[in-house]
């Protein structure tokens, strides 16, 4: 019934030309090859030449190649069955379980009515103090991890992936190691997170087109549960790998690069996946975090700095740690008014207390001598930077406070804090040990 | 319109928003047409004609779009409606009302739904201005009707050329914004069925004015910093650049909030979607206290954010500047705050990029310049044929790749703009709010504030900050008594003069008179000799003026806890003066 064709007049890179007839923008079709078979996305039309994207890459396709146009745009099972499934950026299983075909929706959809949006309300729970005290995540928020090679962020998404008080967890992987992508099945799969989690996963071997799938399949899956009432949190890693294989294709596709070889339109292409993230009134939420690695350190790349004009604020993760100074959550004012009377307080102090003690530091590092009032700072920083700020801390808000407080009672007296008097009668520990 | 009246074409290529269509007759340039996609019709403007073929960027998704669809040309530019009615809305780029769209449809903006702007089932009450026989040119008033607090004016044609004599008028009553007001007999002896409605091109300007005059009078925005070291005048231009994080779009909604002008329109072109919110949620509960209104009933919203298509972007900001043209012509003063004209630039650069143009810096079109002077030169204070005068001023916010000032967009504006108010993303991380830098930020529009003394501050603000830098190297003990006191004083000047605690209800807007009378006391202290023992004592005594001079900010204007706490910074001030003699 439906026509095939082939003749395949133009390859290259990942793109394919063919004449064809009736075919729709960014219709989906299949490439039949002697290897195997890949789906394809018309991606320009002009006159009766079709270019297309094939999805698993150019390599091997010769030129009598069947391509079978199927009358659809590029599609996703949305289902309860894809919970603790893992599959491709293509789609694919990737875990050896049934393909899937029940309930096909596609990606890539419009966007939010921005008079339905509202401005969000609740608090998600991480059990990092350096998050849920200091810079709270909010839902519907997007943020992205600011971060270099190296750093350890996939350990950080996966903790907070296990952590986060969600209904379930969208995970994408673009350009991932293969060894990264084994660390986040293994580790899911051992706590248990990953039933209620999906994975779409992109390794660095796989075909570039797939890389650049991976954030609509998880953004569309997530919208589909949103609105069946879900809380969704979808996290994100590389979105440089991401962005690179925009570059890729643009460069391919002969379009005009702007900045350091990025395509013009990267600002909107970050944009229209960031702002998926939303709260449904009535319904659910769609919460994002992305892991943003800053090619040699440097926050005006155009990645990064792309992504800071989008995003809700930004986490540093710097030295194994989430960096207090540069970390913000624009909308942690939102919600840490209602958690418990002393977060703000707590917040704000114990920050500009480790500024001073990061002062310190450097008078030390200077060789300045050290008062008390700096063994007292030091004293503190060290233990703030253990008990705090550690990946491997796991506990709730109210916990982490309470070991806030106990942390200045052991360093300093009431009044150095300059904590105002009512929350000290409240929330100072009795027994307090202070020299 | 007549189907056999219509022209067609047939789309021949499709490259993301771009269509290329062939068309048999003629076409306009940027003329408006729409692609049908089966049951759905998307909206698009002509940008290129090369022989028979047309190239159309699409205001929507092209998904779907096929080889052989039809398009149909509308012979209109694109254009936006003028009527009463408007204020208090929330339109996209293309003035879709946003909330009618989402009663229809949900949570997601649907391809190709595209609704009539104004409430066409309203009436409104009618006074008629003119009798029959009066001869009329584009722009005079016919009749007023009150929207809100304003006489909303109904007007002649704004491009009726010549005299137009008026046959009939309505009298006196309650109409729809679709019945017909006036008849008018043109001078070439064509009549004219007036309503309250006016269909304006978005990309050219209103002119039914006498004479464009130059911007004198302070716009008071009631932020100190911009009000006392960069002032804007009313018709004026200034841009806000700065970093992420910054804090352009908290200055922006202040500016929304607080600035003295009777109509805001606010254009979120390319920001996120979140920020808007923020407005439709606060402003419908905030009194103006001027008018005693909420504020949402002086604000229009044209909110075409990030993830909306990209080409509906590039036109949102002509359709927000033809708005404020618009309530211009009525006499009333507008100001139009685009937040970010850089994503405005960078729509245009997509297109020009598809259109296979000759890229110019950082892949910018050639035009980027001309395109961001035209836009800007359509603030102005004119003055009307009746002798009164409306004022366009705009604001726009400018965020610049890596937070580096010498890109394009930056650059190009600051070649138009009348100020410039460089925000530092050293200052918003000091929390010093607002973060305008105070030396690096220029305008050329003058204060209500005696130029003599800010010329005589800012020099203190820079001996400050020089002595500032130097006490870095060689510490405080390498500095004079006589310089630490001047370091002393420009940070004084800066913590409880520039900057405004937005927390604070009486700080975060400081009027006019309040600003005149502190900045007298400021500049006293600013030229008062002092003669202090040690830096110790001096460093003492600024501090403690310092918490004075915050729980002055606090007090209202004209309060008794106003008065004393000046009370006490005079007999401090004459203290100081007594210990030194």
């Amino acid at each position: 019934m439906q026509k095939v064709y082939s003749q395949i007049i133009q390859i290259a890179g990942d793109v394919i030309t063919v004449e064809a007839d009736d075919i729709g923008y960014k219709e989906l079709a299949e490439v039949t090859t002697d290897k195997g078979s890949s789906l394809a996305q018309v991606i320009r039309l002009d006159s009766g030449k079709v270019s297309l994207q094939v999805l698993a890459g150019s390599r091997g396709v010769s030129t009598n190649d069947k391509v079978r146009f199927l009358k659809h745009p590029i599609q996703v099972s949305c289902s309860e069955n894809l919970l603790g499934r893992i599959f491709t950026g293509g789609g694919d299983p990737r875990d050896n379980g049934p393909s899937l075909t029940d309930n096909m929706i596609n990606i890539g959809g419009p966007s939010v009515n921005p008079s339905k949006r509202i401005v969000p309300k609740n608090m998600i729970r991480t059990g990092l103090p350096m998050i849920d005290i200091f810079n709270s995540l909010v839902e519907s928020q997007k943020l992205p991890i600011f971060s270099i090679a190296g750093e350890p962020y996939n350990e950080l998404l996966a903790r907070i992936a296990m952590q986060a008080e969600v209904d379930m967890i969208i995970l994408g992987g673009m350009g991932l190691k293969y060894d990264d992508y084994l660390f986040f099945r293994d580790t899911l799969e051992q706590h248990g997170s990953l039933s209620k989690s999906i994975l779409f996963v992109h390794t660095a071997s796989d075909p570039t087109v797939e890389c650049l799938l991976v954030p609509d399949m998880c953004l569309a899956v997530a919208e589909q549960f949103a609105l069946e009432g879900k809380r969704v949190l979808v996290l994100l890693t590389d979105m440089t790998n991401f962005a690179d294989a925009l570059k890729e294709i643009a460069i391919t596709m002969e379009q005009i690069p702007s900045n350091r070889g990025y395509p013009g339109d990267l600002y909107s292409q970050l944009a229209s996946r960031y702002e998926k993230a939303v709260d449904f009134e009535g319904a659910g939420s769609i919460t994002l975090l992305a892991v943003t690695t800053m090619p040699g350190d440097d926050v005006t790349h155009p990645v990064p700095d792309n992504t800071g004009y989008i995003t809700e604020g930004q986490f540093y993760l710097r030295g194994g740690r989430i960096e207090p100074f540069g970390s913000l959550s624009r909308l942690k004012q939102q919600v840490n008014d209602t958690t418990r009377a002393d977060h703000r307080t707590i917040m704000d102090r114990m920050i500009q207390l480790f500024a001073d003690y990061r002062e310190t530091l450097e008078k030390r590092s200077m060789g300045f001598q050290m008062s008390d009032w700096d063994g007292k700072l030091l004293r503190y920083g060290k233990r703030f930077e253990e008990e705090l700020m550690d990946l491997a801390v796991n506990i709730p808000l109210e916990q982490a406070l309470d070991l806030g407080w106990s942390i200045l009672a052991d360093c300093f007296e009431p009044a150095e804090t300059g904590i105002k008097d009512s929350l000290v009668k409240e929330f100072w520990p009795k027994e307090a040990t202070a020299s | 319109m007549a189907k056999s009246a219509q022209r067609l074409g047939t789309v021949v290529g499709v490259n993301g928003n771009m269509v290329a269509v062939e068309f048999k007759e003629k076409v306009m340039q940027n003329e408006v047409a729409f692609v049908i996609v089966g049951e759905e019709t998307l909206k698009a403007e002509v940008i290129r004609v090369k022989g028979n073929r047309a190239d159309l960027q699409v205001f929507e998704d092209t998904s779907g779009v096929k080889i052989g669809n039809r398009v149909e040309f509308t012979n209109q530019l694109l254009s936006v409606e003028l009527a009463p009615g408007l204020l208090g809305q929330i339109f996209d780029g293309l003035q879709n009302p946003l909330p009618q769209l989402a009663e229809q449809h949900g949570f997601f903006l649907k391809r190709g739904a595209y609704l009539y702007p104004l409430d066409k089932e309203k009436k409104w009450e009618f006074t008629p201005k003119v009798s029959v026989g009066d001869k009329l040119r584009a722009g005079d008033t016919i009749g007023i009707v009150k929207e809100n607090m304003f006489d909303h004016r109904i007007m002649a044609p704004f491009d009726l050329q010549g005299e137009a004599e008026v046959k009939k008028i309505a009298s006196a009553g309650q109409y729809t914004i679709v019945e017909v007001m006036a008849q008018l007999k043109t001078d070439n002896g064509k009549t004219l069925d007036q309503t309250m409605v006016q269909t304006w091109p978005v990309k050219i300007p209103i002119k039914a004015y006498t004479q464009k005059l130059k911007p004198v009078e302070p716009l008071v925005t009631k932020l100190r910093l911009i009000d006392t070291l960069c002032p804007v005048s009313i018709g004026g231009t200034f841009c806000t650049p700065g970093p992420f994080g910054a804090g352009k779009t908290v200055l922006q909604h202040l500016l929304s909030r607080h600035a003295e002008v009777d109509v805001v329109i606010v254009a979120a072109c390319g920001e996120r979607a979140g920020e808007v919110v923020e407005i439709l949620e606060e402003f419908p509960e905030l009194i103006d206290p001027k008018t005693n209104r909420s504020l949402m009933e002086r604000t229009i919203i044209i909110c075409n954010t990030s993830s909306m298509p990209v080409a509906a972007r590039e036109s949102s900001v002509y359709t927000a500047v033809t708005l404020a043209e618009y309530y211009r012509q009525m006499g009333l003063n507008v100001l139009l705050l685009a937040d970010s004209t850089s994503r405005w630039a960078q729509a245009m650069r997509e297109m020009s990029g598809r259109l296979e143009e000759i890229p110019g810096e950082e892949a910018f079109p050639a035009y980027l310049e001309s395109r961001i002077a035209s836009f800007y030169e359509r603030a102005g204070l004119i003055q009307l044929r009746d002798g009164t005068q409306g004022s366009v001023t705009i604001g726009g916010a400018v965020s610049p790749a890596g937070g580096n000032f010498e890109e394009p967009v930056t650059q190009a504006t600051l070649k138009v703009v009348g100020g410039f108010l460089g925000l530092s993303a050293a200052r918003a991380n000091a929390r010093k709010y607002p973060s305008i830098d105070p030396l690096e930020s220029w305008s050329k529009y003058t204060s209500f504030i005696d130029a003599e003394k800010i010329r005589l501050a800012v020099g203190m603000l820079q001996k400050s900050n020089s002595v500032g830098q130097m006490m870095k190297v060689v510490g405080e003990e390498g500095t004079s008594t006589a310089e630490f006191i001047d370091y002393l004083k420009g940070d004084f000047f800066d913590s409880v003069y520039l900057q405004q605690n937005a927390f604070d209800k009486t700080d975060e807007a400081s009027p006019a008179d309040r600003q005149k009378h502190v900045f007298g006391i400021v500049h006293e202290i600013l030229v008062q000799e002092f003669d202090f023992e040690d830096k110790a004592k001096a460093r003492r005594f600024f501090q403690e003026l310092r918490q004075n001079f915050i729980n002055w900010n606090s007090s209202a204007w004209g309060s008794d806890e106003f008065s004393s706490a000046e009370k006490q910074i005079r007999e401090k001030m004459e203290a100081s003066k007594l210990a030194t003699v």
